[in-house]
């Protein structure tokens, strides 16, 4: 049900879109006025959410040492996995970010024999890799519509998507590597009991957009074949604030913009914002030195507290008895 | 106590979902699968809110008419005061890496203890009650209103957390359930619900400076009988000393060292060694838990607690202070102490006055765990050593998840044990150093109401000593936390009744040859030792 609700949102507002745009008068609101809003919404939303997250405290330093920490001399620290110093740090998150340090560690427990065991499993992070660095790459090269003359670099990564000189327009690798990458990970909560069993709406929809968004792309580009002409003068009218929209734009492009305007206005309100937030895990962001250097919690306060005074008048005579040294004796005073 | 099924019974882990999905699933309150409830004494002496006498099994809490907006003020409180609970309720994509790795999701198969369900009974509250989207579109967004269900859905799993971060270690962005369960129990307290088997120790812990509640006298006395046990097994006769002023350093370990089988072991290894090298160490009555059961409260209830070793140190003029194996004592020392009490300016960077070693990277706090001070004393040989004085024991260790996941140390044990035994075998390393099974008992659940739980939980752990106890004939567990010392002997009595369970130092203890000692026969838990075979015969 929650499956089904979820690919129904992307697939009813497409086909509102394709609708309204072919029909011909919507065309600056989806083309213009929507991507503007949906911009500034995400723009907004994601730097308020990025100046929540820095203004709040951290008030203690709970790093997860998931290797040998800096001790004795002779013994050897794990600079990536327990790092004591802010270039090991750096190091530590690269490697989450780039790299996906932490998923790449993931086990599977199955019960043999009633027994229970580990194997690895390093599929999610494989496809979690693939479909992440394939999104990016597409990202990126979708600068060409928003940077004029494009630039070399560009033109470079394309002729990287493309080595395999496949298909008329060149097959792009990453086209390919999106749609797999999040064909699995929807299949995987669909399939997989305990994960279609923690899944909430919001963990389809996103997944379902961006498989839209990346067919819709797939299908202008090899299939019906888009002026590119024309969509790039109305991209460049966009970022160039003269907004411009060309009469033969096909209405896909509008549901493609769409989508991605959608996912944008999505974004700031998710956990999609996982994407900022991964800077700022405190368990992962901290060097583990809280033993030689001290850590600062702002809002520290004073607790009421059951002093050595109090402990022994509570105890005194006990302390005595068992000849232990106190502080004052107020019957020797006395005696005296 | 409820009566423990059997062995066969409890391996049979069903891991088939409930029909009903999980926020409509109500809990169950069945004998031996949730704690006591916390009593008004510990309460009261711990100005707590609501005393009262309750039963989690009853249908009315006695909740006072506020609770709940109290719930909501103090989730907005904290939320605004600590950047990790923030974060972790907004970013979690549950991907379902952390699902299986969690020993109580393991030994229960129960949906609700895959760490990302479990802190989603908290992030759904979240969503409902603090964003937009999920006020807006209720259950479509995965929110949910706080009401009483809620609450017991939350006592009973954020109960079934023993905050061992192993979830933390494969998460994606570091999402560290043990922050999620330490602020819902803080919640909870706020409104008085919480289990007695904490309270109660914080309570003790606040008055007497130790959660069993010892008085001076008596941890005087217990002390005084290991330095005779001591004696009568070495002939050597070691001379602790209590709340001496200007002792170099203080020594602060886990009070259950003191009484408590197989603690006293490694505590007469502790004194054992202090003797060896003639350390001017003491300790004390008034800080006399290195444990800290305020950990496993508030962050607030931890500082109450903490602040007694400081301003101890303090008080007697120490130079520096010495820790004793312990998992959670460390998860304070080491992550939250110098920030909640410190600064430590009133004593000096940790030397050695046996090696000369600073120990730099304790330098702000001022203490050392016992295991990188022993290891500095073996590396640096200045300790008189009979391996052959622990042959009769083949040994495994489990890392503990304060020290592994909160300390990062995995090496300085390997090294002692290494150095005072020679039967030393791993455990799978699915299962070990970062990515250890916890006990099943820690973060205060070490309650006999619990143990039906509690064995579940450690299956995971036990199962792996199963496993080396059948390839290796291993016959003893050794682990550097007062908690297993605790918990671990009662889950391999029922799992993998061949093992026993010791400290560190007791096996430092026994492989010490002192200065005038006697001929040892038996070690310091009075086994009998292997003797080499040309003695064996002599013996005969």
């Amino acid at each position: 049900m929650k499956i089904i609700l979820s690919s129904l949102l992307p697939f009813i507002l497409s086909i509102i879109v394709y609708v309204t745009t072919s029909s011909g008068n919507m065309h600056y609101f989806f083309g213009v006025v929507f991507p503007y809003s949906a911009f500034f919404i995400f723009m907004t939303g994601f730097i308020y959410k990025i100046i929540d997250w820095s203004s709040s405290p951290v008030p203690f330093n709970i790093t997860t040492t998931t290797g040998q920490a800096e001790s004795l001399k002779w013994i050897k620290q794990n600079k990536l996995e327990s790092p004591a110093g802010t270039i090991s740090v750096i190091g530590r998150m690269a490697m989450e970010i780039l790299f996906f340090r932490s998923l790449f560690r993931n086990t599977k427990h199955y019960s043999n024999n009633e027994t229970p065991g580990y194997g690895p499993e390093k599929s999610l992070w494989l496809f979690s890799l693939m479909f992440h660095y394939s999104f990016l790459f597409i990202a990126v090269r979708h600068l060409r519509f928003f940077i004029q003359p494009v630039p070399q670099i560009i033109q470079l990564l394309e002729s990287f998507d493309g080595m395999l000189q496949v298909a008329t327009p060149v097959l792009y690798l990453t086209d390919l590597a999106l749609v797999i990458g999040v064909t699995i990970l929807l299949a995987r909560r669909v399939i997989l009991p305990n994960i279609r069993y923690i899944s909430l709406p919001a963990d389809y929809i996103p997944l379902f957009i961006i498989l839209f968004i990346a067919l819709s792309g797939i299908v202008m580009r090899y299939i019906t074949r888009v002026d590119i002409i024309s969509i790039q003068a109305m991209t460049m009218g966009l970022v160039t604030f003269h907004p411009v929209i060309p009469a033969n734009i096909d209405p896909l492009l509008f549901v493609h913009l769409f989508l991605v305007s959608f996912l944008f206005i999505y974004f700031p309100f998710s956990k999609l914002m996982h994407m900022g937030g991964i800077f700022f895990s405190p368990t992962r962001n901290i060097a583990a030195n809280s033993r030689r250097v001290r850590h600062i919690n702002p809002w520290n306060y004073d607790v009421k507290v059951h002093t050595y005074e109090e402990y022994e008048e509570d105890f005194k005579e006990m302390m005595k008895s068992a000849g232990l040294p106190v502080e004052n004796d107020h019957s020797q005073e006395n005696i005296k | 106590m409820a009566k423990l099924p059997p062995k066969e019974e409890l391996k049979k882990v069903k891991y088939s979902l409930p029909d009903t999905a999980w926020y409509n699933t109500p809990v169950r309150f069945d004998p031996g699968t949730y704690c006591y409830g916390e009593k008004a004494k510990g309460v009261t002496i711990l100005d707590l809110p609501n005393p009262r006498e309750w039963d989690p099994q009853e249908e009315d809490w006695k909740l006072l008419p506020d609770w709940k907006e109290t719930i909501k003020k103090g989730f907005k409180n904290r939320l605004e005061k600590f950047r990790s609970l923030k974060l972790f309720m907004d970013i979690c994509v549950r991907c379902g890496a952390c699902a299986d790795k969690c020993h109580f999701y393991i030994g229960t198969g129960d949906p609700k203890n895959m760490p990302v369900l479990r802190a989603e009974l908290m992030r759904s509250v979240y969503r409902g009650e603090f964003t937009n989207s999920g006020k807006f579109l209720k259950k479509l967004a995965g929110a949910r209103e706080m009401s009483e269900d809620i609450l017991k859905e939350w006592y009973k799993y954020f109960y079934q957390c023993t905050e061992c971060r192993r979830c933390s270690v494969f998460c994606p962005y570091g999402i560290d359930t043990a922050e999620i369960t330490m602020h819902a129990r803080e919640m909870m307290h706020e409104v008085g619900v919480g289990i007695n088997w904490i309270v109660e120790p914080a309570s003790n812990s606040f008055i007497t400076g130790n959660h069993i509640g010892l008085k001076p006298h008596a941890i005087a006395d217990s002390v005084a009988s290991l330095v005779e046990d001591i004696e009568s097994i070495t002939g050597v006769k070691v001379n602790p000393t209590f709340n001496r002023k200007g002792a170099e350093v203080l020594f602060i370990t886990p009070s259950a060292d003191f009484f408590a089988d197989p603690g006293i072991f490694t505590m007469m290894g502790y004194l054992l060694l202090f003797e060896h090298i003639g350390l001017d160490y003491t300790l004390s009555t008034y800080a006399s838990e290195g444990g800290n059961f305020g950990l496993f409260t508030s962050h607030e209830m931890m500082k109450r607690l903490n602040s007694k070793l400081y301003s101890e140190a303090k008080r007697l003029k120490v130079k520096w202070m010495l820790g004793g194996e312990c998992g959670h004592m460390w998860r304070v020392v080491h992550q939250y102490m110098n920030t909640l009490t410190g600064p430590a300016d009133f004593l000096q960077t940790p030397v050695s006055p046996v090696t000369g070693t600073v120990f730099e990277h304790a330098s702000a706090t001022k203490f050392v765990h016992i295991a990188e001070f022993t290891a500095d004393l073996i590396k640096n040989k200045k300790l008189n050593i009979d391996k052959t004085r622990n042959d009769h024991r083949t040994i495994t260790f489990h890392d503990s998840c304060n020290v592994a996941r909160g300390m990062g140390m995995f090496e300085e044990p390997r090294y002692i044990i290494n150095n005072v035994a020679n039967n030393f075998f791993e455990m799978p390393e699915e299962t070990i150093r970062e990515k250890t099974f916890c006990c099943g008992s820690g973060s205060g659940l070490n309650t006999n109401e619990y143990m039906e739980t509690r064995l579940r939980g450690g299956y995971a752990r036990a199962s792996a000593v199963k496993f080396v106890q059948e390839k290796h004939d291993v016959n003893l567990l050794t682990a550097i936390c007062a908690i297993d010392r605790a918990a671990l002997p009662p889950l391999m009595n029922y799992w993998v009744p061949e093992v026993s369970v010791s400290g560190l130092h007791e096996l430092l203890g026994n492989s010490l040859i002192m200065k005038g000692e006697k001929k040892r026969s038996i070690d310091l838990r009075g086994d009998d030792l292997v003797l080499p075979p040309s003695e064996s015969e002599a013996a005969v």
